[in-house]
């Protein structure tokens, strides 16, 4: 392990480099270059072994990493908002295939208006993909995340395509000490990718078929099934991690100052740095407050957050994206863990930062305070009276 | 008058599509895509984009397929096969197979454009045929960029204000060939030997290659499946549809039409698509212009 004063995607680029990738195929969007520059300066200097194919477009990238994943290719790609919407269709078929790929969703909002700036709207949006979506908080865990989600990937009891989301421009360009992790180590943790099934003329299969109504549903049960399944495999994957690397990010949630807590702040990515910046200051004044980072969004891990918050009075969660014509979308799901069970805490949810609206200190001061004083089903925080015409 | 195809001896007859899919009577997409395999042999790894063809091979739990074969999305076969052409170089298993993309004329010329551009200008090392029976047949007929001009579909109908598609066939060739691939080609269904010709030779070639073979669609032609190889040679024999080989930018090969010149009326009135043509005497000047576009092939490519 070597500590090194680096930008976050670079970080990024160098951990996906040391688990020995066949083949990467991207197409350059505003914020995720950086990540794919740098690897494809890997490859040109000769430290990557890979076939790195420049394409016309994201639909294309992860469609060439469909065909190299189905042909036994450990794969990665990565996008980020217009180019993650237009890699949807393909990333449904990946899913539905079973194939391990392994990608980067860098957050930004989504057009229009256009906005290259960080929300989580776009990773959001395919939830229901059969992807199973990590979050990173910071650069350390976005980095070691990718090691990780190779193997999670790959898991012959998983099967499933992963995706590692990390907050645009906020992660991706900012620089921080990162411990990288050194070729031998990624080895070791990390077998070589060996597919049960894959296109060889030495075994004829046939891939993507025609699957009419009486057997359809089948595919969606096992790969629901499968996502149960895969909540222990990410859950054991940090913990060997753990193991090997002696750092600790959290398996399916990770939660700070929670035990004795009576408020607890809800978060994905990287404003959980600020929040703990927040609750470190009111914990010094005597509030009983505490953060649930959720790591992994899907699969949901109900019963780990019922656990770690069942004794909570009060929960806000924060979130930037929104079902339009709905609400908050987190906020729902974590108040679904509570149904049907003996006590419900207070819910409150906050959409911020849409569209890299600034989430500062105060911002979060005001969650708490909002929190403490009324019950609501969610609110815009942060908004400019003068744009929406307020008082 | 029915042409009938006999196998001559020296043509290799290997099955590698299997027999029991179910495909329309008289199809010339089911009986081109097993004269390319056959002529490619087992030591390929096929893509097929979304369409008649992946329908009527794929249906759970049955394939027609004893190749390895792949369908992901109706545009990115082309692309599905580039990443499969990286992965066995990456993996060192490039001698392990070809690769061969597939497509419809929608699938190719349409929607699937774009990856096709992407992997012939990448260089891959893949044969990309397209199965050309001029319009969406899985969907119903609908018109294509790759549907001949006054040819009725279901979204170019006949009517008061309307002889059909108002567009000229894009030509899909010329396209392909303006990224300096080493090789395109055309071809009919109705020529199996010189289909098994250039599938050979474009799989003898490292590098992008293109072949379009025309493949008559009786239940959207509206032309007797008892015909499908004579509307095809028809094609070719008027002129309609050129059959050439293109190697690095430059036509080397073409088949002739026949001589005395067949009419188009000869191709045209056989097919129920076209029948509106000849319902009234305003049809002749639309038939003109059609025998325009056959003779405009036959000067381009030097059929006579």
């Amino acid at each position: 392990m070597s500590t090194t004063f680096i930008e976050g995607s670079i970080a990024v680029a160098k951990t996906v480099g040391v688990c020995r990738p066949h083949v990467i195929s991207a197409y350059p969007i505003t914020p995720q270059t950086h990540i794919v520059e740098h690897l494809s300066e890997l490859v040109a200097n000769g430290e990557l072994k890979t076939e790195y194919v420049n394409v016309e477009s994201e639909h294309s990238a992860a469609s060439v990493v469909l065909g190299a994943s189905a042909t036994g290719a450990r794969t990665y790609t990565a996008t980020t908002s217009q180019g993650f919407l237009l890699m949807i269709e393909v990333l449904y078929n990946i899913a539905g295939m079973r194939l391990p790929v392994v990608m980067t969703c860098v957050n930004r909002a989504v057009s229009a208006p256009i906005n290259i700036w960080n929300d989580q709207q776009d990773s959001l949006t395919a939830r229901d993909s059969g992807w199973i979506q990590l979050y990173a908080e910071d650069n350390q865990e976005a980095s070691d995340m990718h090691l990780q989600a190779f193997k999670i990937a790959e898991n012959k009891d998983v099967m499933l395509p992963v995706m590692i989301c990390m907050d645009g421009f906020v992660l991706t360009h900012s620089f921080e000490p990162i411990e990288l992790i050194l070729q031998e180590e990624a080895d070791k943790f990390l077998p070589p990718f060996k597919p049960q099934y894959y296109l060889t003329p030495k075994n004829p299969l046939t891939f993507g078929a025609m699957v009419g109504p009486d057997g359809y549903m089948e595919t969606r049960y096992f790969i629901e099934k499968t996502m149960r399944t895969s909540l222990q495999v990410i859950g054991d994957v940090a913990a060997d991690f753990h193991n090997q690397f002696g750092r600790f990010q959290g398996g399916l949630i990770d939660t700070y100052k929670v035990e004795d807590a009576s408020l607890v702040l809800v978060a994905m990515g990287s404003v959980i740095g600020t929040l703990k910046d927040v609750v470190d200051e009111l914990r010094a004044k005597g509030q009983k407050i505490g953060i649930l980072k959720v790591r992994s969004y899907r699969p949901f891990p109900k019963d780990e957050i019922y656990r770690a918050l069942n004794h909570v009075k009060e929960i806000a969660v924060l979130e930037k994206a929104i079902s339009l014509g709905y609400g908050g979308i987190l906020v729902n799901e974590i108040k679904s863990v509570f149904y049907g069970k003996p006590k419900t805490p207070k819910i409150n949810g906050f959409i911020l930062g849409l569209g890299g609206r600034d989430i500062t200190v105060d911002t979060i001061h005001h969650v708490i305070k909002d929190t403490v004083k009324a019950t609501f089903e969610e609110k815009f925080v942060g908004l400019n009276e003068a744009l929406i015409g307020g008082k | 008058m029915t042409t009938t195809l006999t196998a001559s001896k020296e043509q290799s007859c290997q099955t590698l599509l299997a027999s029991g899919h179910t495909a329309c009577t008289g199809c010339g997409e089911a009986l081109a895509a097993k004269l390319v395999l056959g002529a490619a042999g087992s030591n390929v790894i096929v893509t097929d984009a979304t369409g008649c063809l992946e329908v009527f091979t794929t249906r759970f739990p049955q394939s027609s397929w004893e190749v390895p074969f792949i369908h992901s999305l109706f545009e990115n076969s082309a692309a599905v096969a580039s990443g499969i052409e990286a992965a066995l170089k990456s993996l060192g298993r490039q001698n392990e197979a070809k690769v061969i993309a597939q497509g419809g004329d929608g699938g190719t010329a349409d929607i699937g454009l774009q990856a096709l551009s992407g992997m012939l200008e990448r260089g891959h090392d893949i044969l990309y045929v397209c199965y050309d029976n001029e319009a969406y047949m899985n969907t119903g007929v609908q018109r294509s960029g790759l549907t001949p001009f006054d040819c009725m579909t279901t979204t170019s109908p006949y009517g008061e204000f309307s002889w059909g598609n108002k567009h000229n066939k894009k030509d899909m060739p010329g396209i392909a060939a303006a990224h300096n691939i080493p090789y395109v080609a055309t071809a009919s269904v109705s020529f199996p030997k010189d289909i098994e010709n250039k599938v050979k030779k474009a799989l003898s070639i490292t590098g992008p290659k293109y072949l379009q073979i025309h493949s008559p669609c009786p239940l959207g032609w509206r032309s007797n499946p008892q015909l499908t190889i004579t509307v095809a040679r028809l094609a070719v024999q008027t002129g309609l549809y050129p059959i050439f080989e293109m190697e690095n930018g430059k036509i080397t090969k073409v088949r002739k039409v026949s001589t005395p010149k067949t009419p188009v009326e000869e191709y045209l009135k056989i097919q129920g698509r076209f029948a509106h043509l000849f319902k009234s005497p305003d049809g002749n000047e639309e038939i003109r212009k059609i025998q325009e576009i056959a003779d405009r092939n036959i000067e381009k490519y030097g059929l006579a």
